[in-house]
């Protein structure tokens, strides 16, 4: 029996079709990663002659050539740290506590699963209006490093919760009842076989979360992280981070400005791709498959 | 029936599988963990205060009909005009910008990782792309600014130093990946045997990609637009460097705007002493942002939601 001739061959119209759909599609995905490296490459051909230790040791100045970012790369490091230890323990917490301890059944875990995702979406200058609200005026904490990290913090968290949660949840459930099995109590489960299991997927997901905090500009421009900051910042003292420097540097008419505004990108950029470079790393060689 | 009798009587003897006394220690760290959970209730606890208490003292001086209505943003001239239009047209204009970019740059994306590329290509792909969209505000600010204008005014568009054109293009750049993730995520719900039944059929990978995968992933893709949008709306340092700070009504993308965020932002800059109306418009501005991102990411968790419910 011989198979009918159009049975098994596209038509020309249909290949055609195909084709540039295909194309289309490529041309979708590559566009974004296109413009990222027209912006590296501009932003590297624009501020790589200023990428020094003036860049990196020195204050701010009103004479380009002494600017420097100094205070404000070493605010960001700062807030870095204190980010690191208000936002895990919270974030990993919460997560144990809606993947291992809560009833799904109930309302209020239900309303703090759809708190969460809202909380994801709340665009940040929100954030930085709720720091200016409450702790700068409201409990008169001012101005400071500690509000900045804060507030961060609380723009994060979801980030890191969710992070963790998808970590959490990708745990077997044979491990677990495993260790029941064995006598182990509920803690004992969560702190002996779940959470080691699942740190490769929430240290991942806490790096990215953090590389993206120490991106943001716009909430601590209401915190008022837009100053002059001559020495090292301090915890209850003024403070403005890498960021906002490069914010205000841009915000400058003069074109020499605009150059250091270059420079100071870079080593955002650096630190940020580093960051996510090892949280990738981290993920592809550390986190198991079950 | 006296082994009926025996079984009745150990039985519960030997199923009592429930710890013997109450473990305090047990309960105390479910407690603390409940405590972590609460802080992100807290949180937007706070926000509503934080935005609704000065919004009343506002809105007790000005009132909400000239606000939604004016025409005229002008809290800092005297007379003082509190009319919240030219912001919301700004903000309006800037999101459709963003979104001729990121809706159907995202939705590409997603259909091609989610149909067209092979496994290793997605791997590459996916943490790209999640890079991109790490890439902090302030740097495309910088890009939409000194480098987007300039290509705009070489190919001969006639925009100003700042226009709300390639501050939007810019923003749409930002949410490609916010597009993709949520649509590709809702593609690979899509069970595998839609699939195979329309090749099975004869159809072409454009046509099960089109016909099959995107409506049955359909709440999902338009969850990611809502949410896209909703980030759009409110993203901040990208119009607040590169749209301008001129709050006026103006459809055309070659002009300067204003929108809420910007003028949120700077306004918030300056020391603004606490109580004057300068300060509280930065509430009543921040409200209206807040209850409009609520909504459509109230919208899209349920969208998202639908799906997860009919494939999972």
């Amino acid at each position: 029996m011989s198979v009918p001739e159009a049975l098994g061959r596209r038509s020309q119209g249909d290949r055609v079709r195909g084709t540039a759909f295909y194309v289309l599609l490529l041309v979708s995905v590559t566009i974004g990663f296109l413009l990222l490296g027209v912006l590296l490459v501009d932003v590297f051909r624009k501020g790589i002659g200023y990428v020094d230790l003036t860049l990196l040791n020195e204050p701010n100045s009103s004479d380009p050539n002494k600017a420097g970012a100094g205070p404000a790369i070493r605010g960001t490091i700062y807030m870095m740290i204190l980010l690191l230890v208000f936002v895990v323990p919270i974030g990993v917490g919460t997560a144990l506590y809606l993947e291992e301890y809560a009833n799904r059944e109930r309302w209020y875990n239900r309303l703090l699963e759809i708190n969460i995702q809202n909380l994801a979406a709340v665009p940040s200058i929100v954030y930085g209006i709720l720091g200016l609200a409450f702790l700068v005026r409201g409990i008169g904490l001012g101005q400071v490093l500690l509000a900045g990290a804060l507030i961060l913090t609380l723009l994060v968290l979801p980030t890191v919760i969710v992070a963790s949660r998808e970590a959490i949840r990708a745990v077997p459930d044979s491990i677990r009842q495993g260790a029941y099995a064995l006598g182990a109590t509920q803690w004992q489960v969560v702190w002996r076989q779940v959470l080691p299991a699942a740190i490769p997927g929430i240290a991942t997901g806490s790096i990215l979360a953090l590389a993206r905090a120490i991106g943001e500009t716009a909430p601590l421009l209401l915190v008022g992280a837009l100053t002059y900051v001559a020495v090292n910042p301090t915890l209850l003292g003024s403070f403005t981070a890498l960021p906002v420097q490069i914010y205000q540097w841009i915000a400058r008419p003069q074109e020499e400005f605009r150059i250091l505004a270059a420079a100071g990108i870079i080593v955002l950029l650096a630190i940020l791709l580093t960051m996510n470079a090892f949280a990738i790393w981290l993920r592809n060689h550390y986190q198991r498959r079950w | 029936m006296a082994t009926q009798d025996v079984t009745a009587g150990a039985q519960p003897e030997a199923l009592r599988l429930r710890a013997e006394r109450r473990r305090w220690g047990e309960d105390l760290i479910k407690g603390l963990l409940a405590l972590c959970a609460v802080v992100s209730v807290l949180t937007t606890i706070g926000i509503i205060i934080a935005l609704v208490v000065p919004s009343i003292e506002f809105f007790r001086e000005v009132s909400v009909v000239d606000f939604f209505s004016g025409d005229r943003w002008a809290p800092l001239f005297k007379p003082a005009s509190f009319g919240v239009q030219p912001l919301l047209v700004g903000t309006l204009v800037v999101t459709f910008w963003a979104c001729v970019v990121c809706l159907p740059c995202g939705l590409g994306a997603a259909i091609y990782m989610s149909e067209y590329a092979r496994p290793r290509a997605r791997n590459i792909l996916k943490p790209a792309l999640e890079t991109l969209a790490g890439i902090p505000t302030v740097v495309l600010g910088f890009f939409a600014l000194t480098f987007v204008t300039p290509q705009l005014q070489r190919i001969g568009l006639d925009v100003g130093v700042f226009n709300v054109l390639s501050a939007g293009l810019a923003v749409g750049v930002l949410l490609i990946p916010v597009v993709a993730s949520v649509s590709e995520d809702a593609m690979a719900a899509v069970p595998q045997d839609l699939r195979a039944g329309a090749y099975a059929l004869g159809s072409t990978r454009l046509q099960v990609s089109t016909r099959i995968v995107v409506p049955a992933a359909i709440s999902g893709i338009i969850a990611s637009f809502v949410l896209a949008i909703s980030r759009a709306i409110g993203e901040t340092m990208i119009v607040l460097i590169a749209a301008g700070g001129i709050a006026q009504i103006a459809f055309d993308p070659r002009d300067q705007a204003q929108t809420m965020t910007a003028f949120i932002g700077a306004t918030g800059i300056g020391d603004v002493p606490t109580g004057s109306i300068e300060y509280k418009t930065i509430f009543a501005v921040g409200l209206t942002l807040f209850v409009i991102t609520f909504v459509m990411n109230m919208i899209s968790i349920r969208l998202v939601r639908k799906y997860r419910e009919i494939y999972e």
